[in-house]
């Protein structure tokens, strides 16, 4: 794996073998100009500590939330930003790009 | 993500192999696929495996066409640098390319010049440079820099660099000291292949201090391994 992923997954690991609830999101959709490409991992723990990026910045709060709820519901989410959305201007995807991204506990 | 997934990844990843994870978005089901076939809960037509096997070998995440509402997510080992010579150069090189997600492993027989001290956090190999190689293994996605400036240690390497499959090859050195590498090689009977030893090593951007020249050599290698050996 990528370097990259390596150190993602390996914190990964490390959350669950403490017993913390840990999610994954992942970048399964682009449109426009979006800075990340498909494939691109984010990692949360229960506690809001993340590693990896799914945007240049702009919509990882949000992620990191529902990330939050998933990991309590169990029940994966796929997540829309983009600047036709109301709601995801707030989040604000500056680049004029339109992303998904699918939100996974991780067991 | 099941916990079983979670342990194949990191074996994955301990192996340097290649796995693709699909997941059906809808409900979150998944199944890998590798070089052996597809296992877990998630079942896939033919075509789909098919299919996420085509991205297993190119290493590219995507939706599955054949299989809509899937999303395979392709793992593939990390680009590895291999640098012979543990010099100047080596010593910034080494931390910037790990940075870049380049797993780094720098060789080097001579204890003076490969220690600890000098290289804090990077594996490094004492062995000689054909048996540091032929234990690693020469693969498409890990590039060799020769930088110890000695043809005892270059050019072993470099014999087994050029008939590998590696996607870089650099050679530090003047252009004097690159004809007379090119007429050792040639001896070697390698003539034919020593067009693919990037030299003068790194792109070209004038600086001349160690930490400089090893931007050059990085940029170098990152421009191959996206743009092609012709960039």
């Amino acid at each position: 794996m990528h370097a990259d992923d390596d150190t993602l997954f390996a914190n990964l690991r490390g959350w669950r073998a403490a017993g913390k609830p840990a999610a994954l999101a992942t970048v399964v959709s682009t449109w426009g100009s979006s800075p990340r490409p498909e494939g691109s991992h984010l990692a949360v723990d229960g506690d809001g500590h993340f590693i990896g990026s799914v945007s240049g910045g702009c919509i990882e709060g949000a992620v990191i939330e529902a990330a939050l709820q998933v990991m309590q519901s169990r029940q994966p989410r796929l997540l829309e930003f983009g600047v036709s959305d109301e709601q995801a201007w707030q989040v604000g995807l500056a680049c004029g790009g339109r992303v998904q991204v699918f939100v996974e506990a991780v067991e | 993500m099941k916990a079983d997934a979670l342990a194949r990844l990191a074996e994955a990843q301990a192996k340097r192999q290649a796995l693709v994870v699909v997941t059906r978005l809808a409900d979150g089901a998944q199944c890998l696929v590798d070089a052996a076939g597809r296992t877990g809960e998630l079942q896939l037509a033919t075509g789909a495996v098919a299919e996420a096997a085509a991205l297993l070998l190119s290493g590219r995440s995507a939706s599955l066409t054949s299989e809509p509402g899937c999303f395979a997510r392709a793992y593939v080992p990390s680009p590895r640098l291999l640098i012979v010579g543990a010099v100047h150069i080596a010593q910034t090189l080494a931390p910037m390319a790990a940075t870049a997600g380049y797993e780094v492993i720098v060789i080097d027989p001579r204890g003076a010049f490969a220690s600890p001290d000098r290289f804090p956090g990077v594996q490094l190999s004492d062995e000689w440079p054909d048996e540091a190689l032929a234990r690693l293994g020469l693969d498409a996605a890990t590039a060799l820099v020769a930088l110890s400036h000695d043809p005892k240690l270059d050019d072993p390497a470099l014999e087994l660099a050029l008939p590998s499959t590696l996607f870089y090859i650099g050679a530090l050195g003047s252009r004097r000291t690159h004809e007379k590498r090119l007429e050792r090689l040639h001896a070697a009977g390698l003539g034919e292949l020593t067009g693919r030893i990037h030299s003068p090593i790194g792109l070209d951007l004038g600086g001349r201090a160690p930490a400089e020249i090893a931007v050059s050599i990085l940029a170098e290698i990152i421009q191959v391994r996206h743009r092609g050996a012709a960039a």
